[in-house]
């Protein structure tokens, strides 16, 4: 690993410019030892007070420092956001979540391997360098908004229940603000190595949930194998029924995208309409219609629909009927 | 002073049941768990010689060619390239270094050089950051794309397949891919070098010290009396550390250089580019059988790869000219070279994935024939070896069959699709175990003390298998002292040589030898008695003869030291030996996403005398959970363009972990095998694994009709045969 300076905040105001965070370390770390990523100093802000769930405005405020387990164990949570209880029960082991923050997570980078091998080009990793993912094993890479510069996903199961949950993120800096959740991560088009709007300097202070909005809430994820691994694909919906028509519907995908992916026209195909399957396929239809596939990955296509399906009719009461 | 065993004929009837200590076969807890879990077992990488240095291994980030040059690297001590350092590992049981010369790259991840500095971090950040030049050549790596070796001595053809096939009712004609497996122990591969003087000891996590110490010796250009390992602990082997590898020749060559001790460990990506892989294969069966289903063909064409030159190619048709019978039978096996990383032995070779994917073929013929698939496999069980008419040493795959069906109540299994809870088809599935069996040769010492305490030295190793508490049950019973009087050390090659753990081998061969060496110790003791071994009883520290009963210390006045040397003779080849199971899954399919959970399992093995209920278990737990990654989640990628490990992290090499694994089940057949020796005893470990995977992959058939060719069965493959 590359030597470089530690320091330990006392305060937000208290980080060293350039410095890099550190909160839980369980993804940082693992990519300094590969030098994957080479910070020269490194910040580490467990000391700071961010680790509360407070009443918000309408909603609930959660501290970046907050943990997984915690976070995942919140009584508030699991009863008015169940999702986000669900996703992150879903996501990493045991012992990573009781390490694991709210920010690192929001912050976790691709699962791309060929990202994490600094013998293949990599322009996330060394802008510039080319895609060596493009043609080899693209089995856990991105179907929708890749470009031909990157085709790595946004691999966390979190960010995902929160897309749903029309979450922001609280930044603190130079000049403080909040950012809607579905604007956080970026697309990679020809800057891959750009992955969220939060610029050097600024760091994340909370994640902020608006209201509860009810409704049946479900975090459904596809993996290779029960114990820890990373979505196949995922869905995360929040679905209210209503005289038998669907009254809200809010739907955001995993593990096929750079970011946590939600398609607005296949949410107002669903609303107003009776639950069936017909509908739902083509919501499916609507969320894949730009989908492409690498190659190893074509299968997330048929298993995002499939997913996706089955996830509608568990949330609309069609599952238990059938 | 020592005791000489050649198994030439069958033991009927074993002394060991006549000794009075109770011990033997006792579910005793191992004896080092407290030392492991409470972190006071020393593991290779775990002492701390003054002085070390830390060195860690350069990759070539090419598939094939020369090393042109590297720069020296700022923060380290050297940047060592020696011509003795070896391109892959050797071979189990190998009695020379593998190929050295590391300027020369025969796959992309091989070790090139050594980077040596006062601090781990400093050594890698170093190794990670040298400016190598290469001359690059171009290469196959893709097995399915050269036109593959056929080994003369590796085919076989009996009668005529073809015509058979033609001619059958019923058969089945497919084609299975298994993918390359990791052994993936928890032990990453390290060693620590310490030279004093002309002398060299190392510490490394091997599985086979005697052979090892060869291969090393050879490696060095030094005498094998010069070299001293040391392998206590080893964090589990799987086959992966059955032969030296590059760590610890380079950890040997740098300490010698520099005139301190120094350390080398394999990061896990390392491990997974350095250790033996077992090769993916691609296997077509060809199965014919009459209308009673009694089969008449039996093709099985497997292909494997390696690297050019090496001898090893993954025995993946080992068990099927004995395991059924068929008038027309044929076996092709073809090797395709490519630069990979090197193939050898991990987790049975052979069988694991032959006997996986032949009880998958079988499945579906039962299928076509309309015979329960277990009626199938009695139908067809060979009195005597085909082809050799050899008779079996044991053979108790009936009784596994029959009683297997009757615990895991198969009489409830229903046709595809038939059973559903909510969005999961549910269906059961079974296959037959079968592994050959091997005895070898194998050293021990016993001495016994005046004060009723005895010491077992061997340099057998440990792996984590319970052997260090077998060997002290086997001298507890034969000695007549309570468990926590004997104290076994093993894992030093200045003990008496054992082959080793590898093969299932280690049980059954060390063990025996203790057992000489015990032998050779009574027979001291009946002398002091006065009378014959055969009539002394020892028991809690007490001999007996007759009506004349003493405590050992009255008996013995100095150390008695006994030897054991035990060797395979004629029984290895009189009588075909192997190891019988069955195995039983019950799965659920999820219909919409894919998913296979494994609800159930249940595995019943013969396999000889069982030395400890609780560690023979313990293995076979073990070995089924191999299955599941095999049926299910284990895939080593390869980048078609340049041949490297893509999923070389336990992150993206999926074993089965705790969540995957539900309520298992092992039963033991009571069984005993006269062909092994006075123990008795055979191979575990790896039977379990063999046909455990089968089981569940005919289990997903059962649940919801799909047959899932290429392994392993992830969602994908599942889904892309479910109805939309
Ligand atoms: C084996 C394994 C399996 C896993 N499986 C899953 C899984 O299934 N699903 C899943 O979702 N995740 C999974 N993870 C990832 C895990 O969730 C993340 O590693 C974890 O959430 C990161 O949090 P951390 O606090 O440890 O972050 P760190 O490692 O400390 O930091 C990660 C990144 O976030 C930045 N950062 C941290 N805090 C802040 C902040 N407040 N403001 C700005 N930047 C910040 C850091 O600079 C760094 O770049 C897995 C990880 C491992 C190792
Ligand atoms: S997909 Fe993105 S992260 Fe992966 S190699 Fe290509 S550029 Fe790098």
């Amino acid at each position: 690993m590359k030597p470089f300076s530690f320091h330990r905040a006392a305060s937000v105001a208290d980080l060293p410019a350039g410095a890099t965070i550190i909160a839980g370390g369980t993804n940082l770390l693992d990519l300094m030892k590969l030098e994957v990523m080479t910070p020269d100093a490194l910040v580490d802000i467990t000391r700071l007070s961010l680790d509360r769930i407070e009443p918000a405005a309408d909603g609930l405020r959660i501290g970046a420092l907050v943990r997984n387990s915690d976070l995942a164990a919140d009584a508030v949570i699991r009863r008015d956001y169940p999702v986000l209880t669900r996703a992150l029960l879903a996501g990493a082991s045991g012992q990573l979540r009781n390490m694991a923050t709210t920010g690192g997570n929001l912050m976790q980078r691709t699962r791309c391997p060929y990202f994490y091998d600094r013998r293949m080009a990599c322009n996330k990793r060394e802008p510039g360098t080319g895609c060596a993912a493009i043609g080899g094993i693209t089995r856990n890479h991105a179907i929708l908004g890749t470009s031909d510069h990157c085709i790595a996903t946004y691999p966390g199961d979190m960010a995902v229940a929160l897309r749903a949950l029309d979450a922001e993120v609280e930044i603190d800096g130079p000049a403080p603000r909040r950012v809607p959740l579905a604007d956080f991560h970026r697309l990679p088009g020809d800057t891959p190595h750009v992955e969220t709007v939060l610029k050097p300097g600024e760091i994340i202070t909370a994640v902020v949930l608006p209201a509860p909005v009810g409704g049946q809430q479900r975090y459904r994820k596809v993996r290779d194998r029960a114990s820890y691994a990373f979505a196949l694909v995922s869905v995360a919906a929040v679905i209210r029924v209503q005289d038998g028509r669907i009254a809200h519907a809010a739907l955001a995908f995993g593990g096929v995208a750079a970011k946590p992916w939600r398609d607005p026209d296949a949410e107002r195909l669903l609303i107003g309409q009776q639950p069936s399957d017909a509908l739902f396929q083509s919501a499916a239809d609507t969320v894949l219609r730009l989908a492409r596939s690498q190659g190893d990955n074509g299968f997330k296509i048929p298993l995002l629909r499939r997913t996706l399906i089955a996830t509608l009719r568990d949330a609309t009461g069609m599952e238990a009927a059938a | 002073m020592t005791r000489h065993l050649r198994v030439d004929e069958p033991i009927h009837d074993s002394p060991l049941d006549q000794m009075a200590q109770g011990v033997l076969g006792q579910p005793l807890n191992r004896l080092e768990g407290p030392l492991k879990v409470s972190g006071r077992a020393t593991y290779a990488a775990e002492s701390r010689p003054r002085g070390m240095a830390y060195g860690v291994l350069v990759q070539a980030a090419i598939p094939a060619g020369k090393v042109l040059g590297i720069e020296d690297a700022p923060g380290a001590i050297a940047v060592i390239q020696d011509k003795r350092m070896i391109r892959y590992a050797a071979q189990g049981l190998a009695e020379e270094g593998p190929k050295a010369g590391p300027e020369e790259v025969e796959y992309m991840g091989q070790a090139i050089a050594l980077v040596v500095a006062d601090s781990l971090e400093a050594a890698r950040h170093a190794a990670q950051n040298l400016k190598i030049r290469y001359d690059v050549q171009d290469v196959p790596v893709d097995p399915t794309a050269v036109v593959p070796e056929l080994p003369p001595k590796k085919q076989s053809s009996t009668g005529d397949l073809d015509k058979a096939m033609q001619q059958a009712p019923f058969s089945v004609d497919a084609v299975w891919h298994t993918p390359t497996h990791a052994a993936a122990a928890m032990e990453p591969h390290a060693a620590i070098a310490e030279w004093d003087g002309d002398s060299v000891t190392i510490r490394a996590g091997l599985q086979m010290l005697s052979s090892n110490r060869k291969q090393m010796a050879d490696a060095l250009g030094i005498r094998p009396k010069k070299l001293r390992l040391l392998a206590p602990y080893v964090g589990g082997g799987f086959g992966s550390k059955l032969g030296i590898n590059a760590e610890a020749v380079a950890a040997a060559i740098a300490a010698r250089e520099l005139g301190r001790p120094v350390q080398v460990v394999m990061t896990r990506q390392q491990v997974f580019d350095l250790a033996h892989r077992r090769s993916e294969t691609r296997q077509r069966i060809r199965l014919a059988c009459d209308h009673e289903g009694r089969l008449t063909g039996i093709g099985h064409e497997a292909l494997v790869s390696n690297l050019p030159g090496s001898d090893f190619s993954e025995p993946v048709t080992q068990a099927t000219p004995f395991t059924y019978a068929a008038a027309h039978r044929q076996i092709v096996h073809a090797v395709a070279r490519i630069h990979r990383s090197c193939a050898g032995s991990v987790r049975a070779p052979g069988e694991a994935v032959g006997v996986t994917v032949f009880e998958c073929a079988l499945d579906e013929l039962a299928e076509a024939a309309d015979i329960d698939p277990v009626a199938l496999r009695l139908r067809n069980i060979p009195t005597v070896e085909p082809d050799t008419e050899r008779p079996f040493s044991s053979h108790k795959l009936a009784e596994a069959l029959h009683e297997g069906a009757e615990r895991f109540n198969w009489s409830e299994r229903r046709p595809p699709r038939q059973r559903v809870e909510g969005e999961w088809f549910i269906g059961m599935g079974m296959a037959t175990a079968v592994r050959v069996n091997q005895l070898v040769e194998a050293r021990a010492k016993v001495t016994l003390g005046p004060d009723g305490r005895a010491i077992v030295e061997t340099d057998m190793t440990d792996i984590g298998t319970g052997t260090y508490t077998i060997l002290g049950q086997i001298a507890a019973e034969a000695l007549g002292l309570p468990q926590e009087r004997v104290e076994v050390r093993l894992g030093d090659t200045d003990f008496p040589p054992a082959t080793g753990s590898g093969g299932s081998f280690g049980a059954a061969s060390s063990g025996t030898s203790v057992y000489l060496a015990c032998e050779e110790v009574r027979q001291q003791i009946a002398k002091a008695m006065g009378c014959e071994a055969v009539d002394l009883t020892l028991q809690n520290g007490l001999a007996r003869a007759g009506n004349v009963e003493k405590p050992l210390s009255d008996v013995i006045q100095s150390p008695l030291v006994g030897e054991g040397y035990v060797e395979p003779g004629k029984t290895e080849k009189s009588v075909r030996q192997a190891t019988w199971g069955s195995h039983w899954a019950e799965v659920a399919v999820n219909r919409w996403t894919g998913e296979v959970r494994v609800r159930r399992m249940l595995g019943l093995f013969s396999c000889g005398r069982i030395l400890n209920e609780k560690t023979a278990r313990s293995q076979c737990l073990g070995g089924m959970v191999f299955g599941m990654g095999i049926a299910l989640t284990e895939a080593l990628e390869h980048d078609p363009r340049d041949g490297h490990a893509v999923t070389r992290d336990l992150g993206e090499y999926h074993i089965p972990c705790h969540a995957d694994v539900p309520h298992l089940e092992v039963h033991f057949v009571p069984e005993r095998d006269p062909y092994v020796g006075p123990l008795q005893a055979k191979g575990i470990g790896e039977l379990s694994i063999c046909g455990s995977g089968a089981a569940i992959l005919n289990a997903i058939h059962n649940a919801c009709g799909i047959r899932v060719r290429d392994l392993p069965a992830t969602p994908d493959k599942i889904i892309a045969a479910l109805d939309p």
